[in-house]
């Protein structure tokens, strides 16, 4: 039994569990205490002191790092919290640029928020002295902007603690203390993984993606090309937040009415590719068991787990799958496959990919991603853009009416809209994989010792009389826990899912940024996810090798999975990448 | 070359004896400044990576300490004490002036590695205030017109 205390917050009496923070006590009586630096689970440094309280001593103390005691007296609404509180954040105001009316996250940035809340009547109370800083645009994927930083250290939590990468950290002291990569290096000369943690963790606009609305815009309004948008699975579980709705609902069908009146000349889907992605990569697997290639294999879906494992774990090059991700297989196909069926030159093609992530920024720039010297996606627009675009457009999404993806490329069975959380690929993959190998039905398509929300998932599958050992891990963190005790000869596993952030893509950095307020409180996470099982659920066809589509695009294009054209086509290879660039 | 090769392994030993000591990174920092009178970016390089921890953290820490320098200090470090005493005499005109005449900032080393700026706690001569020294040598009741004068001492 968890030891319970009690504690007096405002004269109102709760129980918490004992190593309970006040800040969690005062929220079980009812009071929310202002937060601007805690981030749960990825920054609890107490160093914004907003959300300082009265326990009676000599100073007023953080509730976010406060453990209660029994019998603690705590005020959270006194005069002198009041006034500390309101002078703290307006200290912060005073360093920081307050181009609000410009900033991309007006209306739904913390500080603007606290403003309000607080009551801050004069935003340059304390004017004076103010940094300055060029803004770090070398990224492809993120924008830093440090004359907005708060210095709240969220972001070098989500980095490095979370990620275990720590490219950005506090940098000299006092006034001069900024969040920078060492050495006054720029973003792209660190082995950043471009993951955009730090943006969806950023309390302000200090960080942002690298916005591509315009390119996007330009090539539909250029009446000579061709414009085909894709969605990936996990954007249709979080693009209605931006529109007001609640986490987890899942909006499939307005997205597809919305990418439509947005101008696109064709909708496909990316879960149609994330079937195609589970057909080559469950052959590849199969391939692999029966003729001694390098195991375990580790699926290779996300961009910012490549990259890390390029700079960091290159030693685990060849267990990755040769498999491209599948918004660039999708590329691939809409450059070839479909290009061909509707007579279309492929130099007319414009792909345009949206995408729960700031890393398949960068991975659409590859080289190696290309065919004929034409990339096989274009521009990559994150949940949040093009959230921006439907609103530049004036749709009235809530009111959308649900429409279909076009077809050839818009359909997808159940294992493909799971692959946007973390064990989807894995359940996906595994599904196909049993019937390929067994030659039986699968009946039980639900894999659930691979569902939820912890970093490392393992389980044992039976497929027909083999045990097949799997694990799946999520955010690079974890991933590089597992892969140190495989290293160690600890751990032994055939087949691998790793995705970069933290829940996989559901969570991914280019998803709709959800205040503090919430995300300490709620699991988002598991909401999202949530969206993506129901939709597996209510489908009739849940394995990727049911998918008709799929059948065509093989009997008519393809040939076989891993076949030459396939090869060609849809698979890659990666390089080894130095640590300090 | 031989020299630096000798340097490093000292830090290899550092680094060796520490690696598993929490808080580890402030006494490796220091003896690498002893060994190589700065902590440059290939050193904290190998310590990052000898410590197990990022360049981020390791750098972090080298600024955040005034005691610690990314480049080499000059032949001649001249230090301006901002302490009490010689700050309400006037020692930051003092040291503004240095830095304008050597036309460097302040913590910061001339291109030709002959003066080093630096800003100091109290050297303990308060009754000289405002008092600057230049290696070991003192001077006290300083007025920014004497600087150039000074300077011209180590520049011959």
């Amino acid at each position: 039994m968890e030891q319970m205390i009690t504690v007096t917050i405002d004269g109102v009496q709760v129980e918490v569990p004992a190593g309970s923070t006040v800040l969690e006590a005062a929220r079980k009586a009812n009071v929310n205490i202002p937060t601007l630096c805690f981030l749960k689970d990825i920054n609890q440094t107490g160093n914004c002191r907003l959300c300082v309280v009265d326990c009676g001593g000599r100073a007023l103390q953080a509730a976010c790092v406060l453990p209660c005691t029994p019998g603690m007296v705590v005020k959270t609404n006194t005069p002198a919290v009041r006034e500390a509180r309101k002078m703290n954040l307006e200290l912060i105001l005073s360093n920081h640029d307050k181009k609000c009316l410009s900033c991309v996250r007006s209306q739904n940035c913390e500080l603007q928020a606290l403003c309000k809340e607080l009551g801050v009547e004069d935003g340059d109370r304390f004017a004076g002295a103010q940094s300055t800083y060029a803004i770090d645009d070398t990224s492809v994927s993120i924008v830093r902007d440090n004359n907005k930083c708060v210095l709240c250290r969220r972001c070098v939590g989500a980095c490095a603690n979370v990620q275990k990468i720590g490219v950005i950290g506090p940098v000299m002291r006092g006034f001069k203390t900024a969040i920078e990569s060492p050495f006054e290096k720029k973003l792209a000369q660190m082995a950043c993984i471009n993951c955009g943690q730090c943006i969806t963790a950023c309390p302000v606009g200090a960080l942002t993606e690298k916005d591509n609305t315009k390119e996007v815009w330009a090539a539909i309004n250029d009446t000579t090309k061709h414009v085909v948008v894709q969605p990936a699975p996990a954007v249709r579980a979080a693009l209605g937040e931006e529109f007001g709705m609640p986490i987890g609902t899942s909006v499939t069908g307005k997205m597809a009415a919305a990418l439509r009146r947005l101008g696109f000349d064709k909708v496909f889907d990316t879960d149609f590719a994330a079937d195609l992605t589970i057909m080559e990569e469950a052959n590849e697997l199969i391939d692999r068991v029966t003729n001694g290639g390098v195991l375990p294999m580790i699926t290779s879906c996300s961009p910012g787990w490549i990259k890390f494992c390029e700079h960091y774990y290159p030693e685990f090059l060849p267990n990755l799958s040769s498999c491209k991700s599948p918004h660039e297989m999708a590329g691939a196909m809409i450059k070839t496959y479909y290009a061909q069926k509707a007579g279309i030159d492929p130099k007319d093609i414009v792909v345009v990919s949206v995408m729960p992530c700031t890393a398949k920024k960068f991975e659409a720039k590859r080289p190696e991603l290309s065919n004929n010297g034409l990339f096989d996606v274009d521009h990559v627009i994150t949940t949040r853009e093009l959230a921006k675009m439907i609103k530049e457009a004036g749709i009235n999404f809530t009111a959308l009416e649900d429409e279909d993806f076009d077809s050839l490329m818009g359909a997808s069975t159940g294992a493909a809209v799971i692959f946007g959380t973390t064990g989807g690929v894995m359940e996906a993959a595994l599904r196909t994989a049993y019937e390929v190998i067994t030659g039986e039905t699968l009946e039980n398509v639900n894999f659930t010792a691979v569902r939820g929300m912890e970093g490392i998932k393992e389980a044992s599958v039976k497929v027909g009389d083999l045990d097949v050992n799997v694990a799946v891990a999520s955010s690079t963190g974890k991933a590089a826990e597992l892969l140190d005790m495989i290293k160690n000869g600890e751990k032994n596993y055939t087949f691998i899912e790793i995705m970069g952030c933290p829940g996989g893509c559901v969570n991914g950095g280019g998803q709709p940024i959800v205040s503090a307020q919430i995300r300490n409180w709620e699991d988002i996470r598991t909401k999202r996810a949530q969206a993506l099982y129901s939709e597996d659920e209510a489908k009739t066809l849940r394995k990727s090798h049911e998918n008709p589509e799929i059948k065509q695009i093989y009997d008519e294009f393809l040939g076989k999975p891993n076949s030459h054209k396939a090869h060609e086509l849809l698979h890659t290879t990666y390089e080894q990448r130095d640590l300090y660039l | 070359m031989s020299n630096n090769t000798e340097k490093f392994e000292q830090l290899a030993k550092v680094i060796e004896e520490h690696k598993d000591q929490k808080g580890g990174l402030m006494p490796v920092l220091q003896e690498a400044q002893a060994i190589f009178g700065c902590v440059p970016l290939d050193v904290q390089e190998i310590i990052a990576e000898g410590l197990n921890v990022t360049l981020s953290e390791v750098y972090g820490v080298a600024t955040f300490y005034s005691q610690f320098s990314l480049e080499p200090k000059g032949e001649y470090v001249c230090g301006v004490c901002l302490g009490t005493a010689c700050y309400v005499k006037g020692s930051q005109k003092v040291l503004d002036k240095l830095a304008s005449e050597l036309n460097i900032e302040v913590g910061r080393t001339t291109p030709d590695g002959k003066f080093t700026i630096q800003a100091t706690r109290c050297l303990g001569a308060c009754g000289l205030a405002p008092v600057m020294m230049i290696n070991d040598e003192v001077y006290g009741r300083l007025t920014p017109e004497e600087i150039p004068g000074i300077l011209a001492k180590y520049q011959g």
